[in-house]
């Protein structure tokens, strides 16, 4: 049976985006199902009951979801590119940087977005981005992955990218380049990445999408 | 020489699933008993960004976070039998339940055993909805992992023990017979499993735990309305 691939999601969504850079690297071929948040498709829903959300990817018919999970199937299905290290060790401290991203990273960036950059709620964003940064200036590396990227730089997509245009659209100062040079100069080779270049979704989309959404009036 | 250690507290239901893990591999190991109270300098050393319990501590490296830690000591330790599946799409499934386990069923359960009151009732609504799509997960199966048990069982374990602990001290009932047949049946299962049986915590020990837990969120949540 052929292999069929196809990829429920949304272009705005970083947890998308992680999925379709692993796909990108592994140079598989998908479709990619646009999926409309506000009404969701019968299939998102059959494919993704218990949280009816995206990404959800579609092998020869099989349901994954959860961005992480995806990522990690994605690697073992297709050989190729390795997203994850080989070494055991290796592998658990990449699984918890990505779940760091999820855990920690993202819920502080998302409440200094929602409280339009208050003070605390900022600082919050940078005592997790600390950690971040400290992990690339131990690693003394280009990539969380070493020379190349791995599934801790997909996973951190949202910093890389995400961060940027909320910061242009709101006016706010989320990842300042004096305290985070690392995790700056990283950004800026992340998203230069062919695969990575491939998979973001235009920087002036995300930027109107967070004016209107959490944009002051 | 492999030198492996285990920090824990002697309550914490997921440094408990490292312990499973530990035995059920045969692996010797030596515990360190944190208090979460006073934690050791040598705790923040290991897990600076959680400060948390458990901490595997293999040949002087660590790792965390508890699900983190039951891959890699599978993996480590791999000539024994597999607590992961081999296929994966197997994998994948099994990590997604890993998630909703730690994500959504452990976080409703304790929402409702810390409240009381009105805040209580709305708490069951989600804890029981939550519930309700484990049961579905055991649906022809013998175990989580399928006909042997495994890594979703060790995932989901600390419900054939703490679950009943939660639902004592919040006064609180959720795991109804009618309701929940499989997840009753895969208890009694799950639990003569030897090691299993001889792991689990003290029960009047973890009662007064939990109640004073629960009497201090209380308290807590009392004080800053």
């Amino acid at each position: 049976m052929a292999n069929e691939v196809k990829l429920h999601g949304v272009t705005r969504s970083p947890f998308v985006c992680r999925a379709v850079i692993a796909l990108n690297l592994k140079d598989v071929k998908y479709e990619f199902v646009d999926e409309d948040l506000s009404n969701k498709s019968s299939d998102l829903i059959k494919y993704n009951p218990v949280y009816k959300k995206v990404p959800v990817l579609l092998h020869n018919g099989n349901p994954i979801s959860e961005s992480l999970v995806i990522v990690e199937y994605i690697d073992e299905v297709w050989k190729g590119v390795p997203l994850l290290p080989q070494d055991a060790y290796e592998k658990a401290q990449a699984r918890f940087w990505a779940k760091f991203m999820d855990d920690k990273c993202f819920p502080t960036v998302f409440k200094a977005v929602t409280s339009l950059g208050e003070e605390q709620a900022v600082a919050e964003v940078h005592e997790a981005l600390q950690f971040l940064e400290n992990e690339l200036k131990v690693k003394g590396s280009k990539f969380f992955g070493g020379d190349n990227i791995n599934l801790v730089d997909i996973a951190a997509t949202f910093v890389a990218f995400w961060i940027g245009a909320v910061e242009e659209a709101l006016g706010i100062e989320l990842l300042p380049k004096d305290k985070f040079p690392k995790l700056t100069e990283w950004s800026d080779n992340y998203v230069n990445c062919q695969a990575v270049k491939d998979s973001l979704p235009p920087r002036e989309d995300l930027i109107a999408i967070y004016k209107k959404r959490f944009g002051k009036a | 020489m492999e030198e492996v250690k285990l920090f824990r507290t002697w309550s914490s239901p997921y440094a408990l699933r490292i312990v499973w893990a530990l035995k059920l591999k045969g692996i010797v190991y030596e515990t360190i008993y944190e208090d979460l109270a006073n934690k050791s300098s040598l705790l923040l050393e290991y897990n600076p960004v959680h400060k948390k319990v458990p901490v595997l501590l293999h040949n002087g490296t660590p790792i965390c976070e508890s699900l983190v830690i039951l891959e890699y000591i599978d993996e480590t330790w791999n000539t024994t039998a597999r607590f992961l599946p081999e296929d994966p799409l197997a994998r994948a499934t099994a990590r997604f339940w890993a998630k909703f386990n730690d994500d959504r069923v452990t976080t409703s359960i304790f929402r409702a055993y810390v409240t009381q009151g009105a805040e209580q009732e709305e708490a069951i609504g989600p804890a029981l909805e939550n519930l309700d799509i484990v049961e579905k997960q055991l649906i022809g199966k013998n175990f989580f992992s399928g006909e042997s048990f495994g890594f979703l069982d060790l995932v989901f374990g600390w419900i054939a023990k703490y679950l009943g602990i939660f639902e004592e001290t919040g006064g609180i009932k959720l795991l109804d017979e009618d309701r929940f047949p499989l997840i009753l049946a895969w208890k009694d299962k799950f639990c003569d499993i030897p090691v299993i049986k001889e792991s689990w915590p003290d029960q009047e020990k973890l009662i007064t735990k939990f109640q004073l837990m629960r009497e201090h969120f209380i308290s807590t949540a009392a004080g800053s309305s």
